[in-house]
């Protein structure tokens, strides 16, 4: 059977079940007598297991198999639910997760489950606690081919293989000097073939307590552990010797593998976005279009006879029809933001238990509808969000009592539609944004002077944190500090036209708000045309417009600017900044369209308005993508292409 | 004898042809919406029944002397590695069969910039300059920006 055309349905259907896998371990933990969880983990995994059986993939149905088996076991009441149980099967579903992306990167290691299979045999076996994993999984290919190769011809030639597995204490201050050290010490003895992670990123000190060495040696174990010992705030925490098999029982399966990564390639490429559509949406687009057919027979008859009566009737049919279709048609690309929410409840269980924090996540508004374009895209930021809330935002609860707060921390996720606006809430009720600090670092960082401080709104000192390069946090964590952030966050949704904005509070907590526009596809703009050319400028971006004659136009400093009600307004002539060429006509009387890029206006001139419309945005294509200035395209209803600017690029 | 099919077209002095797998259409200029900050050899953007499809300025790509758009003109769409283009030629002469082995590669000639040449086919008295097409559209470049943006 040729799997290879069901191999999205697959990849799709699998993330729903472990979304679902993921949500009812959720529950369970939080009850564990939550028998309606239970079950529907039960029938995730079994589903899972078909599927995959039925494709071919052995591991994953190994491991769901061995998952059921205990998931049954905790039905039956054999066992009982436990967090170390929790755990283990989190960290299968994070295993499956793994492969399941493997799969459809085409990335295909293979995966070392042995450990989490055998753990879930012993649970099974009712050995329960008293088992502990060797390791996490690991995958398998640590080892390159090129490296097994090595191993190999060193045993041909008595060289041993020792994997080495090393630990820097906590108090240890230069990380990296430790680990250079223990190279030093090791390639005394023999050869360093690999490290885990890679050199450079253990000179950079981007590992954190643990590294992991294979070293090629003659020596034997104990000069090995000598060597490591000597150093001081190191200690060895494994050592064990590598052998490798010669490939005699592989090749049958390397083969294989090799035909399934060539066919895994083609279909990564092919593997396209979907939405699943309620089949009444469709019935009703079908519907739409048989509409259009009649009429479009109609509109024939009348080309014959020439009845200009009716005309105007189906014209006005036709209209109401394709209006009609516009909405069905953006309904369809409507997906509810729960898509994006469903990941949450175990990210902030796994943050806040890495940060030894209690947080209570509440999430609200989940079936807000968003253009399935933004969906895509809202998700990045929105972990960021989460992930400074957890870490800079909320304290560990000792702090929160010291402080008369409660013990648990709330994390509010909230959704909500206002207007033709979708508004995405992240709030918490944590510590709030050290102000001070934010004046030091930005004074620090060379961003502003002290002067310009004192003349500054909250508002705006508060906004430093968007800017590149900005953290207060002292120390960098796992989860974020790392200073590259909530600038990505603030381009990442202006990118979707929208905006995001901060309130906080000291004490009492910070809340970040995102507006994005309900959907991308459709947006009203205003045409105005600069020379001969015609421009759709986006009505979200425009605050006013103005007549005004050229007179009014001032140089300041080789800037032209206007006064408009007592305020200096920068101008900026479209016809400079898009090179449009000249007709040589200039009129007296000149538009100018206020708009907002952030915090700042400004005018640009244009010779005239055309009006307000509704444009459908289309792409310019891959030749054309990312011009400054121009986020797309846009047929009019001349069947001309007008280009629509992008005022966060356009200067 | 293997051969290949090709759209013939003039354009200067020179008659040219592109494989008939990269064609999808043939179409008469219709308005092209001018996009600033593009390269100048890019005329701009039109709209091909709801889509808008980059037009490339093949004299000016080639740098040779602009040529007037006459009732001759045409558009030849192309869809090459599912980028879809708009080439403007001076007329469209024919689509015809070649053979391969009447394909040399050239050294004659010195109108254009010999990348933009994948060979010159002999087909009857004519010559044909065919056309390497993702040179002349620097497919090849944007694919690497992409695959920079990806990394």
């Amino acid at each position: 059977m040729d799997t290879n055309e069901y191999l999205g349905l697959f990849l799709e259907e699998s993330r729903e079940n472990l979304q679902v896998l993921n949500e009812g371990l959720l529950s369970l933990e939080q009850d564990p007598e939550n028998e309606m969880a239970l079950n529907e983990i039960f029938r995730a995994a079994h589903t899972l297991k078909g599927m995959a059986a039925t494709m071919g993939f052995e591991q994953i149905t190994e491991l769901t198999h061995k998952m059921e088996n205990v998931l049954g076991k905790l039905r039956d009441k054999e066992l009982e639910f436990s967090r170390f149980i929790s755990d283990l099967l989190f960290k299968c579903v994070d295993a499956l997760e793994n492969m399941v992306e493997g799969i459809s990167t085409g990335n295909q290691n293979e995966f070392v489950i042995d450990d989490l299979v055998a753990s879930l045999k012993n649970l099974e076996e009712g050995q329960g606690q008293a088992v502990e994993e060797t390791s996490q999984y690991t995958v398998k290919d640590e080892l390159n081919e090129y490296e097994n190769n090595l191993i190999l011809k060193g045993q041909e030639q008595n060289y041993h293989t020792y994997k080495v597995v090393v630990e820097v204490s906590p108090q240890c201050v230069m990380k990296a000097v430790r680990a250079f050290m223990v190279f030093k010490n090791l390639e005394e003895l023999g050869e360093i073939i690999k490290s885990v992670p890679a050199v450079q990123d253990l000179e950079d000190e981007k590992f954190d307590r643990e590294f992991t060495l294979y070293l090629l040696t003659k020596e034997n174990e104990n000069k090995i552990r000598n060597a490591v010992d000597k150093i001081s705030e190191i200690s060895l925490k494994q050592l064990a010797e590598v052998k490798i098999q010669k490939e005699a029982n592989l090749p049958k399966e390397k083969k294989k593998t090799v035909n399934q990564v060539d066919s895994w390639d083609k279909t990564k490429i092919k593997t396209m976005q979907t939405v699943r559509v309620d089949i009444t949406k469709l019935d009703n687009l079908m519907n739409l279009v048989g509409e259009l057919v009649i009429n479009k027979t109609r509109l024939e008859q009348i080309m014959k006879t020439g009845q200009v009566t009716s005309l105007g009737e189906t014209v006005e049919q036709i209209e109401r029809i394709t209006s009609d279709l516009q909405n069905v048609v953006m309904k369809v690309r409507m997906v509810p933001i729960e898509q994006v929410f469903n990941r949450f409840p175990r990210m902030v269980r796994d943050f806040s238990k890495e940060l030894e924090k209690e947080v209570e996540l509440v999430l609200e508004g989940q079936e807000t509808e968003l253009d399935r374009t933004v969906i895509d895209e809202i998700s990045d930021p929105l972990v960021h969000l989460i992930r400074n809330s957890l870490d800079h935002g909320l304290e560990k609860p000792e702090e929160r009592l010291a402080q008369s707060k409660s013990r648990v921390g709330t994390l509010k996720l909230i959704a909500r539609q206002e207007g033709n606006s979708v508004l995405i809430i992240v709030e918490d009720d944590g510590q709030g944004i050290n102000i001070e600090k934010v004046k030091t670092k930005a004074v620090e960082n060379g961003m502003v002077t002290i002067k310009e401080l004192e003349q500054m709104s909250e508002k705006e000192i508060l906004d430093f944190i968007f800017a590149p390069g900005f953290s207060t946090a002292q120390q960098v964590t796992d989860i974020s500090g790392r200073g590259v952030g909530l600038d990505v966050v603030r381009a990442k949704i202006n990118s979707l036209n929208g905006n995001v904005f901060l309130e906080s509070q000291p004490g009492i907590g910070t809340k970040f708000t995102i507006k994005l526009p309900l959907t991308l596809a459709i947006i009203q703009a205003l045409l105005v045309k600069v020379e001969e050319e015609v421009y759709a400028i986006p009505l979200a971006n425009i605050d006013e417009t103005t007549l005004i004659e050229e007179d009014v136009i001032k140089n300041v400093q080789g800037q032209e600017v206007m006064v408009l009600r007592g305020k200096v307004l920068p101008l900026i002539r479209l016809s400079k900044v898009l090179e449009v060429p000249c007709t040589g006509k200039c009129g007296e009387e000149l538009y100018v369209v206020v708009v907002r890029k952030g915090e700042e206006q400004i005018g640009l001139v244009v010779d005239e308005l055309i009006g307000q419309q509704e444009i459908v945005i289309s792409s310019l294509g891959k030749l054309f993508s990312n011009l400054p200035g121009i986020a797309g395209a846009a047929i009019l209803g001349d069947g001309k292409v007008s280009l629509i600017l992008d005022i966060g690029t356009l200067f | 004898m293997e051969q290949i099919q090709v759209v013939a077209f003039k354009l200067g002095n020179e008659e040219y042809a592109i494989d008939v797998m990269a064609v999808q259409e043939i179409i008469r200029p219709t308005a092209i919406t001018r996009v600033p900050r593009t390269k100048d050899f890019y005329s701009g953007v039109i709209n091909l029944r709801g889509n808008v499809v980059p037009i490339v300025n093949l004299a000016k790509r080639f740098n040779l002397e602009e040529v007037e758009l006459t009732e001759k003109s045409r558009i030849i769409i192309l869809n090459v590695n599912d980028i879809r283009v708009g080439i403007t030629v001076e007329s469209v002469t024919e689509v015809i069969n070649i053979n391969k082995d009447d394909i040399e590669t050239p050294n004659l000639t010195n109108v254009i910039d010999e990348k933009f040449i994948a060979g010159v086919a002999k087909y009857q008295e004519r010559l044909l300059i065919l056309l390497n097409i993702e040179e002349v559209l620097e497919l090849t470049e944007v694919a690497q920006d992409t695959e920079e943006i990806k990394g």
